[in-house]
């Protein structure tokens, strides 16, 4: 996977990425050379989803009226391979992940749609749960994990690491302290942090970005949970360490066969790192697929923008750096038809900003969302009944 | 650590000497002494004042020599606790203030725990259930108790007792048991006493505590490890009372420092309107009276008080939070 | 945050894509947005009536008062408020005052037989409207011999509607005026050490904790002692002004100089810095009004405590004092439960306090919340 596409398109200022903690990991640092998960042919069949998403409608009411961050999402998670949203700031990306765990900020509320997890334990709707219920409270941690964008702001400054990972796996295994501390200190361990006894020890400030986010990791990664939902977490960290910090992502699925909702809104990052992509605007999906179709063969005028955006090393350097037309607009507006027909070069009057285009299908497992492959085009197999 | 507590207790000792220059400076100002005050009083008991008499009372009150002067001497006095003599009163000052200092640390510092015990969960109530009822009821009170002055509610307060409780208001016994030895029906008789004047210090600082209390855990209920919490299945109730609360005393202790001088100046002007035994009005009399040792003093003890506050604050603080522990 | 960088010459997007609700925001003078938000804040507007109607009382204190505020009267001492009755229109009972042999206190007996009635705009005692225009018309009066007291009257038999009203004009600008005199030290003391930093930083600082290591009222009585007892109205007035400043300035001058200090580390500043700009400019051009909202949000938080501060030492004896005339005055003679119980209406002029002050804590949360609606 990695082999495949990172040549093609790199990141902006992505060095290759180093190996690191050799010596410290047992588990899921480093070690590279493990074959890579199978490259993605298989379409996103709904039997092999650990979630889907029907529907997913998020609100938050505010005073200047009602922000309606997601408008009809619907996507799965396939089981053991790692999901990239893509999408600029305000998208909807990460509402959709606390949306997940229902932890969404007041007052922002799910207003319709079905979320269902499925787990060992079997079915479960999580939008039927209440969000405070034992139940929910239950998944959350031990079923679906969550890692944040700001290491320095995501582990509570009171407590100790050790403490912190300890407390999630009191909840969900054990009552033992000694063996919760234990667990603690071994998951410190595994996601390669040096001297995992003494981090357990010190406060989140004691530590570095990258640390506190191998901490975080250990601490989502602490009661196994069916899926890892990790929002922008290397956003805030440096080139160096983002690149450690994915690299334990990747074994992390590796070894765990662990399924993985990786948040980005860097192509490059996806590239290095996913086998599927969805690409968010506005609160809606716009386009889907591999990673080598996305990168190949993008279809939304929207993907096609972003991936012009990336500097590329070999590129003449005298063109300018392509950007993309306008900027987004504000929450508060309602956008008709295409979300992003203000800002498409190829929108078409009368249709773009009436109608919302409905999916069409690209090839197996790529969908879009956009007028250009609808009706009279050569991919036009349109699915109505969704987002009429 | 030991280092930081050295440097702060050097810090309280500067500040306490300059304020006890600048509270001296402040009482021995004003023209008209305890000198022209005495001798009116004597001449209003109906006895002639002779020249003699004002030469040793002169003397006696060190009237004639330069403020600096008495500062020493009256400075010089603390190392063996003679904070010199009150003129009004003809008592040594020491004497009058401890047990009445005793008394206004017992209110102040009972009204601080009643302040906070009631104000952490107050705030920690109306913070999560924003814009509900109880968090309206909550807010008004807080704005209403914010502003009514001490000496208002406890006349206010005193009076309601008077009418509907029949409680015997203001002093600190019942007048049987004024000069009666100590025995549990004068001690209870004690706690029915003070209460009133407790819940009066305490109402404001109340009011106020759960206002900061509130604005502070909203403010960490933003944060992102609340979400963490939440994240790992962390029940509600403790992501609030583990994560969240924790984090957000921290500016409540921060404000013990400024907590404590309100309900130093609450206690004072309540023991006013009360009649309580308590530095207040010693201290009101004694500005009024130019009576300049005791007021000097006063001052001085109130600011030692608030000084050692901080200085408890935080020391409170790094117990408190981790980042200044190692941080120093 | 954004793979793509944001555009530097920008198509407007077309008028048709998006709707004009809420989008007009983004292009409001920050002072606009700020009176918007504040607007919306129901109970700071409200307040602000309410203020606004205070203030107007007590200018017109004499148009609106029946009686004049110092007259003394034997023969309606501590008279209880006058009942208003309707008897073809608003009247008053004609009352007499009685003494009671036993307990010696005065005892009033209405006699609602012989209403007399409530005049509007009828001529009364003599004074000057805003001090300049001579006049004798009130908003209500009532024939002589009768007086009307809808406050009753104190001790001393005077109005005590007419003495809150006089009492409103120096409770309710001495607050603002000491907020104001110490807001100018405050702000000018936090700016220069918030700006220039280093040795000047940290005296100011010392002595800023120093005087904040002095408890309040103690001091406050301390400074209102040392003033003559035999000083004008007039000068005590501005000496208490000055005195209940002095205290207040120190939290707001730390205030302020944090808020300096992330501005002038910010690097619009340190671009006019790099552009050539002197220290003054700077900080009159760019710190000063950058800071101004959040001065005048703070100040107006303080304004409640100074009020309250005030109302305290007159009660105590030792802020006003008579003849002059303040709410804190008027309730001096309301020290003891007796009084309280006997003549309730003398703590009339407490509802005064508690409402002006609810008042200007209201505005001034509305205004810190209109200021930095995130902070």
């Amino acid at each position: 996977m990695r082999g495949t596409v990172t040549p093609r398109v790199t990141g902006p200022d992505r060095p290759p990425t180093e190996p690191e903690n050799r010596t410290m990991s047992q588990s899921y640092a480093a070690e590279e050379g493990t074959p890579a998960a199978a490259p993605v042919e298989v379409p996103h069949g709904a039997g092999d989803a650990v979630l889907s998403i029907r529907d997913l409608e998020v609100e938050f009411p505010t005073q200047l009226g009602v922000v309606r961050a997601l408008n009809g999402v619907t996507f799965d998670v396939p089981r053991g391979k790692v999901l990239g949203i893509v999408g600029e700031s305000g998208c909807g990306k990460s509402v959709t992940a606390r949306a997940i765990l229902q932890i969404i900020e007041k007052p922002g509320r799910i207003t319709g749609g079905s979320i269902t997890l499925r787990s060992v334990g079997g079915e479960t709707e999580i939008t039927g749960l209440s969000p405070d219920s034992a139940r929910m409270r239950e998944l959350r941690g031990r079923e679906i994990a969550m890692i944040f964008q700001e290491p320095m702001s995501s582990l509570n400054p009171v407590y100790t690491i050790g403490a912190q990972i300890a407390e999630a796996v009191l909840i969900h295994q054990t009552r033992n302290r000694e063996e919760a501390h234990k667990r603690a200190v071994e998951m410190l361990r595994q996601v390669g942090m040096p001297h995992p006894e003494a981090a357990a020890a010190s406060y989140p400030h004691q530590l570095s970005g990258g640390m506190r986010q191998r901490a975080m990791i250990a601490m989502a990664l602490s009661c196994n949970p069916t899926v890892l939902i990790a929002d922008e977490p290397t956003t805030a960290l440096d080139v160096t360490t983002e690149a450690q910090i994915l690299e334990l992502i990747r074994n992390v699925r590796d070894r765990a066969g662990m399924s993985i909702m990786f948040i980005t809104h860097s192509m490059g990052v996806v590239a290095q790192l996913c086998e599927e992509v969805i690409v968010m605007y506005l609160g809606r999906i716009v386009e889907r697929g591999s990673v080598d179709d996305l990168f190949y063969d993008p279809k939304h005028p929207y993907t096609r923008a972003l991936l012009r955006s990336i500097p590329r090393i070999g590129r003449n350097r005298k063109a300018p750096l392509e950007v993309i037309e306008g900027s987004v607009p504000d929450p508060h507006t309602r956008v008709a038809g295409c979300p992003f027909h203000p800002r498409c070069p190829e929108a078409i009057p009368g249709r773009c900003d009436t109608t919302v285009p409905a999916l069409s299908t690209a090839g197996p497992g790529h969908t879009v969302h956009c007028h250009l492959y609808q009706g009279d085009d050569e991919t036009g197999r349109t699915e109505p009944g969704e987002d009429a | 650590m030991l280092i930081v507590v050295a440097r702060r207790a050097v810090y309280m000792i500067v500040t306490l000497a300059v304020v006890s220059v600048l509270s001296f400076a402040i009482i021995a100002a004003p023209p008209g002494s305890a000198l022209s005050q005495k001798i009116s009083q004597l001449q209003s008991q109906g006895g002639e004042v002779t020249e003699a008499q004002i030469a040793a009372l002169k003397e006696q009150y060190g009237v004639d020599e330069s403020w600096f002067t008495q500062y020493g001497k009256w400075i010089s006095g603390f190392w063996h606790g003679d904070f010199g003599f009150s003129f009004t009163l003809n008592e040594p000052v020491g004497s009058l203030i401890w047990s009445r200092l005793g008394l206004s640390l017992l209110l102040s510092i009972g009204a601080l725990l009643i302040a906070w015990g009631l104000s952490i969960p107050l705030g920690v109530y109306s913070a999560t259930h924003r814009r509900s009822l109880p968090d309206n009821v909550i807010t008004v009170i807080q704005f209403v108790g914010v502003a009514i002055p001490e000496f208002l509610f406890a006349l206010v307060v005193m009076t309601l007792a008077a009418n509907y409780l029949g409680a015997d208001v203001g002093g600190l016994f019942s007048s049987q048991y004024e000069n009666a030895p100590w025995s549990w029906a004068k001690f209870t008789d004690l706690l029915e006493h003070l209460w009133i004047p407790l819940v009066v210090i305490a109402a404001g600082s109340t009011a106020w505590l759960t206002r900061v209390m509130r604005a502070n855990l909203l403010d960490v209920l933003n944060n992102q490890y609340v979400q963490t919490a939440r994240a790992k299945g962390v029940s509600e109730r403790k992501v609030i009372w583990k994560h969240a609360v924790r984090n957000s005393l921290h500016p409540l202790v921060m404000t013990f420092g400024t907590t404590f001088p309100v309900l130093i100046s609450g206690e004072a002007i309540v023991s006013i309107v009360l009649n309580l035994p308590t530095i207040g009005p010693l201290l009101v009399n004694s500005l009024l009276n130019k009576d300049m040792y005791v007021a000097g003093t006063i001052l001085l003890m109130l600011s030692a008080l608030l000084v050692i506050g901080n200085f408890v604050a935080d020391l409170l603080l790094t117990v408190i939070d981790p980042r200044i522990r190692v941080g120093e | 945050m954004t793979t793509t960088p944001p555009p530097p010459v920008t198509e407007p997007p077309a008028p048709s894509a998006l709707a004009d609700a809420g989008n007009g925001a983004a292009t409001l003078p920050q002072w606009r947005l700020m009176l918007r938000r504040f607007l919306k804040n129901r109970l700071a507007v409200a307040s602000s009536v309410v203020l606004v109607v205070l203030y107007v009382c007590a200018i017109l204190a004499p148009f609106l008062s029946p009686n004049p505020y110092d007259q003394q009267n034997v023969d309606l001492k501590n008279a209880s408020p006058t009942a208003v009755i309707w008897s073809g229109g608003p009247a008053i009972c004609s009352r007499e005052q009685q003494l009671d042999t036993e307990t010696f206190t005065y005892e009033y007996r209405s006699d609602c037989s012989k209403p007399v009635p409530l005049r509007f705009f009828g001529k009364g005692y003599e004074y000057k409207l805003f001090g300049l225009i001579p006049t004798d018309r009130h908003l209500v009066t009532v024939d002589k011999p009768h007086t009307l007291l809808i406050w009753g009257a104190d001790s001393a038999g005077r109005d005590v509607f007419a003495r809150s009203m006089q009492g409103a004009r120096v409770s309710l600008t001495i607050g603002l005026l000491g907020v104001a005199v110490g807001t100018f030290l405050g702000a000018t003391i936090g700016t220069i050490s918030g700006y220039f930093r280093g040795a000047v930083d940290t005296l100011l600082q010392r002595f800023i904790e120093l005087l904040m290591s002095l408890p309040t009222l103690p001091l406050w009585l301390a400074l209102a002692a040392i003033l003559p007892q035999d000083m004008s109205v007039t000068s005590r007035y501005f000496l208490i002004t000055l005195i209940l400043s002095l205290v207040g300035w120190a939290s707001l001058a730390r205030q302020i100089r944090g808020k300096v200090m992330s501005y002038a580390a910010s690097d619009y500043v340190a671009a006019a810095r790099i552009a050539g700009s002197s220290s003054a400019r700077i900080v009159f051009r760019h710190l000063i009004p950058n800071a101004s909202s959040h001065i005048v949000a703070t100040a107006m938080l303080a304004v409640p405590a100074t009020i309250i501060a005030e109302t305290s030492l007159s009660f105590l004896g030792v802020g006003m004092l008579p003849p002059a005339v303040s709410w804190g005055v008027l309730l001096s003679d309301a020290q003891n439960v007796a009084t309280v119980q006997q003549y309730p209406w003398l703590l009339i002029p407490a509802a005064l306090v508690v409402l002006a002050v609810t008042c200007f804590q209201l505005i001034g949360d509305g205004l810190r919340d209109a200021v930095d609606p995130y902070g």
